[in-house]
């Protein structure tokens, strides 16, 4: 009977993380618009905004372009999967997740990555020029973010000995001087760096434009419409707000819930919005002052992130 | 101050030194790699009063605060005088380009660490582990003289290799004699004043401040 109660607030808390990402992701979405437009001096659209566009889009009809195989179809249900798998099984509002001990931070993030890669063979099964140029350069982005976050890991790992992902969490809260550490530091920037390029913001890609030749997300979606389309900017903002997740838990973990029980995960899950709520804000408002990168100038910034990690790496091994 | 805090302070220190080196080889505006040298000059300042508040060291101190003021706010500004004629100067065609030099950047920090184990093997101080940050900030000093084209980037480097030597030095030392330390300081600005007469001189025969111009002898 107690190992039935034990799985069934496993079930729960698994649920509710993943329905917290689920909403949060389009409210985050819309609140980073929000202040976007105030800054920029306009009343903007309510923060509920993509979630009525998102309801809207199930609504509408689904083409489906003619040559294109079930891979199209596919791929928004394999995007959203991949996130609902990751956000449930880590640590977001408790450090203790259902299954944590199988949550490696390696094999959460590229679940994650399968997304993207799904999402681009998605685009390029329609056969049109803009989707195999999007796909294209998302790739590109991909592999050069990939080395970087591997080595972003590994500095964590290192200077935490593990690189399970509550256990990392866990670290952190019981030993602050971990989280000040510059290995600890380094990593999270790269990791940053490595977020905002996978999700298409600003310096990388400029998620509010439709300019054929800047966009490179934009132009993978285009083919898709009503509740793939909704799928679609559901996972990807899903999968913003869970990397924002980590990144908040890994540098500031104050607020998650360590012990069992209904309040502190209550108090966790909502750190965990407060937490990613401000660092949606602070992108925004970095947003509003930055302009995008020329795509070649891409791997620059892409390999400065890869030498963040790296010398975050290297310091870890130094300082241990 | 007890020893884990010193330590985490002096590792963020020496991380922040390190990082600025790398931030040089980053960014293409000369401005903002001059702002990176003046962070980097107060963060070697930083881990020499750190070092000294740990070791009740007041000689070490008072050089704290001279580094702090000589390379976190002197040099650089003299430094930016080079650029007052380009404001909006940029490393525009380095000889090695971003990605490849910071890539690089990260093949010279292991290359650091491995050369620097039989140092920090000899050092016994906790603090010595951290020599290997140092070391990689000279390299990067060198490699960005070596790849940098503008008089200004040139300073920059060798701004960079002096801050790793006086880190290695603070680091391994616990502090070299005023002495020495200003010495070498001193040098370091003479060369800078030196390398700031040759800016103005290349800016007057050729407006720009580019070293690949002299290539050829003049009366």
């Amino acid at each position: 009977m107690n190992q039935f109660a034990h799985f069934m607030t496993q079930v729960l808390v698994a649920v509710v993380q993943v329905f917290a990402v689920a909403v949060g992701g389009p409210l985050l979405l819309g609140l980073m618009r929000k202040v976007r437009s105030r800054l920029e001096g306009r009343v903007g659209a309510p923060i509920h905004q993509p979630l009525l566009d998102v309801r809207k889009l199930f609504a509408k009809q689904r083409m489906r372009p003619r040559e294109s195989s079930w891979v199209f179809g596919a791929a928004p249900v394999v995007l959203v999967a991949t996130v609902v798998a990751v956000a449930a099984v880590s640590p977001l509002a408790t450090t203790h997740p259902p299954l944590g001990q199988s949550s490696d931070f390696f094999a959460v993030v590229f679940v994650l990555l399968l997304g993207s890669v799904v999402l681009a063979l998605g685009a390029l099964d329609t056969g049109t020029a803009f989707g195999g140029m999007g796909s294209s350069r998302s790739m590109t982005i991909g592999a050069l973010c990939e080395p970087a976050l591997l080595v972003a890991i590994l500095a964590m790992a290192i200077s935490a000995r593990t690189s399970n992902l509550p256990a990392l969490v866990r670290v952190g809260l019981a030993h602050p001087a971990v989280i000040a550490s510059p290995a600890r530091i380094l990593a999270l920037s790269s990791f940053l760096v490595v977020i905002l390029a996978e999700s298409g913001r600003l310096p990388v890609d400029n998620p509010s434009t439709h300019l054929e030749l800047t966009m490179i997300h934009e132009a993978m979606v285009l083919e898709y419409s009503g509740a793939d389309l909704g799928l679609i900017i559901v996972g990807e903002s899903m999968r913003l707000v869970f990397l924002l997740g980590l990144l908040v838990n890994l540098l500031v973990p104050w607020g998650v819930a360590e012990r069992p029980g209904v309040l502190f995960f209550c108090v966790g899950l909502f750190a965990l919005l407060a937490k990613v709520a401000v660092a949606g804000v602070m992108i925004a408002i970095f947003e509003v002052f930055t302009a995008k990168m020329r795509l070649f100038r891409l791997p620059e910034l892409l390999a400065g992130g890869f030498v963040l990690a790296l010398l975050g790496a290297v310091t870890a091994v130094v300082a241990r | 101050m007890n020893s884990a805090t010193y330590l985490s302070f002096l590792e963020i220190a020496a991380g922040l030194v390190i990082l600025c080196a790398i931030v040089t080889l980053w960014r293409r505006s000369l401005r903002a790699i001059v702002r990176a040298l003046a962070v980097q000059g107060m963060a070697l300042g930083v881990v020499a009063l750190v070092l000294g508040l740990h070791h009740h060291d007041d000689v070490l101190i008072v050089v704290g605060c001279l580094v702090v003021g000589a390379k976190g706010f002197f040099i650089p500004t003299l430094v930016k005088r080079v650029l007052a004629n380009e404001p909006m100067s940029r490393e525009t065609s380095p000889l090695v380009n971003v990605p490849a030099s910071l890539v690089g950047a990260g093949a010279l920090t292991f290359l650091a660490y491995g050369a620097t184990r039989p140092v920090v093997a000899l050092v016994s101080t906790s603090a010595g582990r951290l020599i290997p940050l140092g070391f990689a900030t000279l390299l990067i000093g060198f490699f960005s003289m070596v790849v940098r084209r503008k008089a200004a980037s040139q300073i920059v480097g060798l701004l960079l290799v002096d801050n790793g030597i006086a880190l290695v030095a603070f680091l391994a030392t616990a502090g070299v004699p005023l002495l020495v330390e200003l010495g070498a300081s001193l040098d370091v600005l003479l060369v800078v004043v030196v390398l700031r007469v040759l800016a103005v001189q290349l800016w007057s025969k050729f407006a720009v401040l580019d070293l690949d111009e002299l290539q050829e002898l003049h009366d």
